[in-house]
């Protein structure tokens, strides 16, 4: 990471994650919040992407008011088929995240799908690869908290995804 | 379950969930591209901000290049008269992001997840331990991702 982050830079990832606006000219209105032209802040925008420090910039939607349903799922795969079977997960366009863990469960992914008979059926399908060995279903049954916004400048808090 | 979106929306969705354009006006420019006016296209985010589907507009950063290079999934056996009061003290930590409570089957007792970020595996185990003795809960097991196979934004309405 050979960028430095600059104040400037540091209070515009902390304003780009949580109020970024839904105006006509959005970086016109993040320049006046910190004193710099519009045309600055998408350079620098540019920048940080550049540097790796932004993964995106868009929106973020949430998947069960948009009507989608989605689960967590812990897997034990034999150890030997384990990069197969992962790949054969990760294949699928509603698996957004997907880890090996230090743990008997090894592989865990997240699966979202456009409705509950969706994802039935898409983890039935995965039940049955050769390989995986035990299949746990794992949806939120109640949310304590959801998604923190990191604040660049005092580096605290998380990421909501 | 089924949420009330048009088809236009859907449109809306399917643009705004990829890179956002660096120049002036960068919703003109989808609006151009769907066929609506940037009045529209606006009017219609916002409804779409108040009503949740849209949870917010902005940047997601890399942790590991914003000064995160560490978290740890950490699993709780809780019984169920405990678990309201443990998952709201988890919930007041600035280190955690996500408090969920899931079902438990014979080989996976955890019901309670904390998703705890730090510097380092010895920040997240100090949180884990902190929780531990505010809350009395004592069996616990933390989950660390060892390799990252897939980490993608989900793109809606793109099954068809």
């Amino acid at each position: 990471m050979a960028k430095e982050l600059d104040e400037v830079d540091q209070e515009l990832l902390t304003t780009t994650q949580r109020n970024f606006p839904l105006v006509a000219e959005p970086y016109k209105a993040i320049g006046d919040r910190l004193g710099i032209d519009a045309d600055e802040v998408i350079e620098r925008l540019k920048d940080l992407k550049d540097a790796g420090y932004i993964r995106r910039l868009g929106g973020i939607f949430s998947s069960k008011k948009l009507g989608y349903v989605s689960t967590l799922v812990a897997t034990k795969v034999d150890e030997d088929k384990f990069y197969e079977i992962a790949d054969k997960i990760s294949a699928y366009h509603g698996v957004t995240h997907n880890y090996r863990r230090n743990h008997d469960f090894n592989l865990w992914f997240t699966l979202i799908a456009p409705s509950e008979e969706k994802l039935e059926e898409q983890l039935a399908e995965i039940a049955d690869f050769e390989g995986i060995n035990v299949l746990r279903n794992l949806p939120a049954e109640r949310f304590f908290k959801i998604g923190v916004k990191l604040d660049m400048r005092e580096k605290k808090g998380g990421e909501d995804s | 379950m089924a949420a009330e979106i048009s088809e236009l929306d859907k449109k809306i969705v399917k643009e705004i969930q990829e890179e956002l354009p660096l120049e002036r006006r960068p919703y003109q420019k989808i609006a151009d591209k769907l066929g609506i006016t940037e009045e529209e296209l606006l009017t219609r985010l916002n409804k779409l901000n108040d009503e949740g589907k849209l949870r917010r507009m902005g940047v997601i950063l890399y942790h590991r290049n914003s000064g995160y290079d560490f978290n740890g999934m950490v699993a709780w056996i809780v019984p169920p008269e405990k678990r309201e009061e443990a998952g709201q003290v988890m919930a007041t930590y600035d280190e955690i992001s996500h408090v969920y409570q899931r079902p438990t089957y014979p080989d996976w007792p955890y019901s309670l997840f904390s998703m705890v970020h730090g510097k380092s595996k010895e920040d997240v185990k100090a949180v884990a331990e902190d929780i531990s003795q505010k809350t009395g809960i004592n069996d616990y097991t933390i989950l660390y991702s060892t390799e990252e196979l897939k980490k993608v934004s989900m793109k809606y309405f793109c099954e068809d």
